[in-house]
């Protein structure tokens, strides 16, 4: 709705506010008139009612106001989410999203953005998500819709020129999404955030079905598939997470796997130079093709982590990289390159998760000891937490 | 919408004769374009004088008003639909003179 709203009045203010007041209006009325028939059609005109009606009443409309109008009023054709309106809703949320993801904005505004205005998140959520004040993150959020309107950045999807570049910025937004989905950052929120997922899944889709040839686009969408298949696996009934290792894999999403498998041999048989999400979904191919986790190919996870390394040298790379090398070469030599990435990675929780675990195999409780205690410190998620410390209070 | 693409000479390389002929064609293209407001390069900082006459007395100052090794050393303004455009152009722009480029839009 703030999609539709934004592109109608352009202008992200006025169309999460009408947005906002469409909904409390709801809330008020319909328990005592009744839900209307078509709920979302009522929100839809109520919403469009209030912007209307803050236009008139702030009486903003100067020149620069009646320029902006006139630039998205011509976009306005289609009629805002009636039935059958899907397709103009869709191309909405992506001309949304790629405002969001405007390479003018800073990374984490894009973000933040795209979590507000796309995904629906409270500031008082993404602040959290980010590790930051409440009022910083509302100022930051405000400051990129000032950005946004007094820069004109437009609302719509970019020019074929700008695309790819654009494309590979979107694309980082969106694992960005998914991740906090994935394992949320917060100890106030679900674990696991589905809505994110989904989202950030849904977008993705739709990336692709206007970029069919991209094969990053194709590559991000396979990793977030075989991710999410291990969704309900990856949370214990006790609310603890439970690792890869650990996981029931029966439990796993079969259409989910198979449909990102697919995806990844599509890839495969392309015959390009896979990028950075191609190579990262191909881990999670070995995984997920692994009925268990003893068949598990590490020679094969190893080689790929090998490749990602040379795309992207970061320590978190590396990180996960010894993850696997555990595996292939024993926890001793994992852990000499762990133990390398410290002064780079001592503020990151699952750096001294994996040096927790790799210490504990090899039966230095008292180090492991320490390594927990500092991972459950910097851990926000719940699941985490809860499954870190019960392995530390398992140490002998 | 009207932006200005302010140039920035950060001291790191003279104005070349390549330089001139590649500012002179984007400039070209910027007319033909329906872009070109207007343009101007400015000599270095150095030589500048402040007057401030907030008072009621003229104080005149000897210098540039911010001392930085970085400084304006010319800019456009065009005429661009949207950031988009003015991104593209502000690109061209800094690769033909061979320095950094703000944009800004206009109030």
């Amino acid at each position: 709705m703030v999609a539709s709203l934004t592109r109608r009045f352009g202008d992200l203010d006025l169309a999460e506010e009408s947005a906002a007041e469409a909904f409390a209006t709801a809330v008020e009325r319909w328990p005592a008139d009744g839900e209307p028939p078509n709920p979302g059609a009522w929100l839809t005109t109520t919403a469009n009612r209030k912007a209307i009606d803050r236009i008139r009443r702030e009486n903003k409309r100067d020149a620069k106001h009646q320029d902006a109008q006139e630039v998205y009023d011509s976009q306005a054709t289609e009629p805002l989410e009636t039935p059958g309106a899907q397709s103009a809703i869709d191309d909405d949320r992506l001309r949304l999203i790629f405002t969001c993801a405007h390479p003018a904005l800073a990374m984490e505004t894009r973000v933040a953005l795209t979590l507000r205005l796309v995904g629906g998140l409270t500031v008082a959520e993404i602040a959290r998500a980010f590790l930051v004040q409440e009022t910083a993150m509302g100022q930051r959020i405000t400051r990129a819709k000032a950005k946004i309107k007094a820069t004109r950045i437009p609302y719509r999807v970019p020019t074929s020129e700008d695309l790819p570049e654009r494309v590979s910025g979107l694309l980082a937004v969106l694992f960005l999404v998914f991740n906090e989905g994935y394992l949320a950052t917060g100890p106030h929120s679900d674990p696991l955030r589905h809505d994110l997922t989904g989202e950030a899944i849904r977008l993705t889709r739709l990336i692709r079905e206007l970029l069919p040839d991209d094969g990053e686009v194709v590559g991000l969408l396979a990793l977030m598939l075989l991710t999410e298949a291990r969704r309900t696996a990856r949370v214990s009934a006790r609310g603890e997470l439970v690792t890869l290792d650990e996981q029931d894999r029966g439990a796993w999403d079969a259409a989910l796997v198979a449909e990102g498998l697919g995806l990844v041999r599509e890839r495969l048989a392309a015959g390009v130079a896979p990028g950075r999400y191609q190579i990262l979904a191909a881990i999670n191919a070995v995984h997920t093709s692994a009925r268990d986790v003893r068949d598990t190919d590490w020679s094969q996870v190893v080689a790929l982590y090998d490749q990602l390394v040379r795309l992207d040298s970061s320590p978190v790379v590396t990180l996960n990289r010894a993850i696997a090398v555990a595996e292939l070469d024993g926890p001793a030599v994992a852990l000499a390159t762990v133990d390398r990435l410290k002064p780079r990675l001592t503020g990151y929780h699952a750096y001294h998760a994996t040096r927790a675990d790799l210490l504990r195999r090899l039966g230095r409780s008292e180090q492991a000891r320490a390594a927990y205690d500092r991972a459950i410190e910097l851990a926000g998620n719940t699941a985490e937490t809860a499954y870190l410390t019960r392995r530390r209070d398992q140490l002998p | 919408m009207q932006y200005l693409m302010s140039v920035i000479d950060d001291g790191t390389g003279p104005d070349t004769p390549t330089e001139e002929a590649a500012i002179d064609a984007f400039n070209e293209r910027l007319r033909s374009l329906g872009h070109w407001v207007f343009a101007g390069g400015l000599g270095s900082p150095d030589p500048a004088t402040v007057i401030d006459n907030r008072g009621g007395q003229a104080v005149i100052t000897d210098g540039p008003f911010l001392e930085s090794k970085e400084y304006l050393a010319g800019f456009w303004i065009i005429e661009a639909p949207d950031l988009d455009v003015a991104l593209r152009l502000a690109a061209e722009g800094s690769s033909c003179c061979n320095r950094k480029v703000e944009v800004r839009p206009f109030l």
